[in-house]
This record gives C-alpha cells, sequence and structure tokens, in this order.
C-alpha cells in the first residue's frame, strides 16, 4: 500500500489557485432526531457504479444509484486519476464508500437505519453548473421522499 | 475536485431538508464553499477515511464527523479530525 501522506505539493498548489465556487451563506437543516433514530444516506463522489450502469463520462455531473444490499466489492472504481493512488479505494471501497461500517452502526444501533439506496458521483468536475442546478437536488429531492434524516458525505 | 464538489452536493442535499455531514480532505475549498458540517482529515487523496481494511480507523473517523451533527455551534461548521497521520503510517 502507499504511504498515506499529506497532498503534494503539485495538487496543493492547483487547488490553491483554482477559482473554485465561494459562498457566503450555508444552508441549514438542523438535526431533529437523535442518531439512533435517523435514516441515513450515504453519498460519494469516488465515481463509483456498478456493472451494468453507465460508467461516467469525463467531467460527469450525473449519478449512480448505489442499492443497499450490494456487496461493498461490487463497485467498479470509475475515477481513475493521476491525482492519486486507487489501489486502496480498489482493495476496500469502504475507504470512500463507508457502507459495512454504517451497516456495522445500524446492527449495533448507533443509527437508526440505512436507507435502501445511496448515490455515488464522480469528482472530478470542473464545471459544476448542472451539478449545482439539477443532480444535486435532485438527489436531495429524492432523499427527502425516501424519508432521510441525515446524509453522509466523503470525497476521494 | 472532489472536495468542491462534495461540498456543491452537500450544499444542495442539506437545502432539501437533510441533516448532512462530511469528510474534506482540503479545508482551504471547503472553506470557501461552506457546507454546512464537515470533518477534516489529514490524509491524501484516495483516503478520506484514512486506510484501507482498517476499520477501527474509519469507524473512528465516522465517529467524530457523525458527532458534528449534535453540534450546536451555527454551521458553517469545519473542524480538524483528532487522528493524526503519524499514528497511522507507523502503522
Amino acid at each position: 500500500m502507499a504511504p498515506l501522506r499529506k497532498l503534494d505539493s503539485l495538487s496543493r498548489f492547483f487547488m490553491k489557485f483554482y477559482s473554485g465556487k465561494h459562498y457566503e451563506t450555508t444552508p441549514h437543516t438542523p438535526l431533529r432526531s437523535p442518531l439512533n433514530e435517523c435514516k441515513i444516506a450515504l453519498i460519494t463522489t469516488a465515481g463509483f457504479f456498478l456493472n451494468g450502469q453507465e460508467p461516467f463520462g469525463n467531467g460527469d455531473c450525473s449519478y449512480r444509484e448505489i442499492p443497499n444490499s450490494i456487496q461493498i466489492q461490487a463497485l467498479v472504481n470509475g475515477h481513475k486519476s493521476a491525482a492519486y493512488d486507487e489501489r486502496g479505494l480498489e482493495t476496500d471501497p469502504n475507504l470512500a464508500f463507508p457502507l459495512d461500517r454504517f451497516k456495522e452502526l445500524e446492527t449495533e444501533g448507533k443509527i437508526g437505519s440505512l436507507n435502501h439506496r445511496h448515490f455515488s458521483f464522480m469528482g472530478s468536475i470542473t464545471k459544476p453548473d448542472r451539478l449545482i442546478t439539477q443532480f444535486a437536488p435532485e438527489v436531495g429531492r429524492v432523499l427527502k421522499t425516501d424519508g432521510v434524516d441525515v446524509a453522509f458525505l466523503t470525497p476521494v | 475536485m472532489c472536495n468542491q464538489s462534495v461540498g456543491l452536493i452537500q450544499r444542495a442535499v442539506e437545502a432539501a431538508g437533510i441533516s448532512t455531514v462530511s469528510i474534506t480532505l482540503i479545508e482551504d475549498i471547503t472553506r470557501k464553499v461552506r457546507p454546512p458540517r464537515a470533518l477534516a482529515v489529514p490524509y491524501g487523496f484516495g483516503h478520506p477515511l484514512g486506510e484501507p481494511n482498517n476499520p477501527e480507523l474509519q469507524h473512528a473517523i465516522i465517529t467524530e464527523a457523525l458527532a458534528l451533527l449534535a453540534d450546536e455551534t451555527s454551521p458553517p461548521i469545519l473542524k480538524s479530525s483528532r487522528q493524526t497521520l503519524k499514528e497511522k503510517i507507523d502503522g
């Protein structure tokens, strides 16, 4: 396994000067119930998808639905990048989509339940307009309709 | 750009009426996007939950992140993980 380390200097340089989105306000939905009564959904930007689903394209802002019932090793890594070593993710997808960990929390009674579906996006999006206007709000509406209380999000 | 994408998705999901918390690998980006709650971890790209096949560390990070949901500070909340890089490299 590659040693864990802070981001390399080139990535840091790029991130420092990339003119990204900048907001002044923050949306806020307070937690309404204790976690052991909450329904939780996972969202990752690791670009995972399942065999039979359409792979992500370059700059793809859309998402793939990941059923809660899958085995974690069924996830395909669709986010090959020179920016990081993906071997860890391929060995253990929980590293960026911690489904097994949350199933353990559910079994232990520390969270109420897991939603029947979760969502995967691709993270390398330098033009996120459709993500902001269409796909992310769509996932929000779907999760709300599912009765989800909490979403846990992981980058890659 | 994963960290920006996570923040943008998080904003939209929170705005839909769902409480959200995220992991970030790049605090500078997250500070600009201002998602409601984020835990900054000291790991490289590809390792938001620290290390593969280390359920103990993954649970520790998840527990820290979920605790932000009960934090009564007004969002945005951006906290650094108590997990350290050193102990995991040695691991």
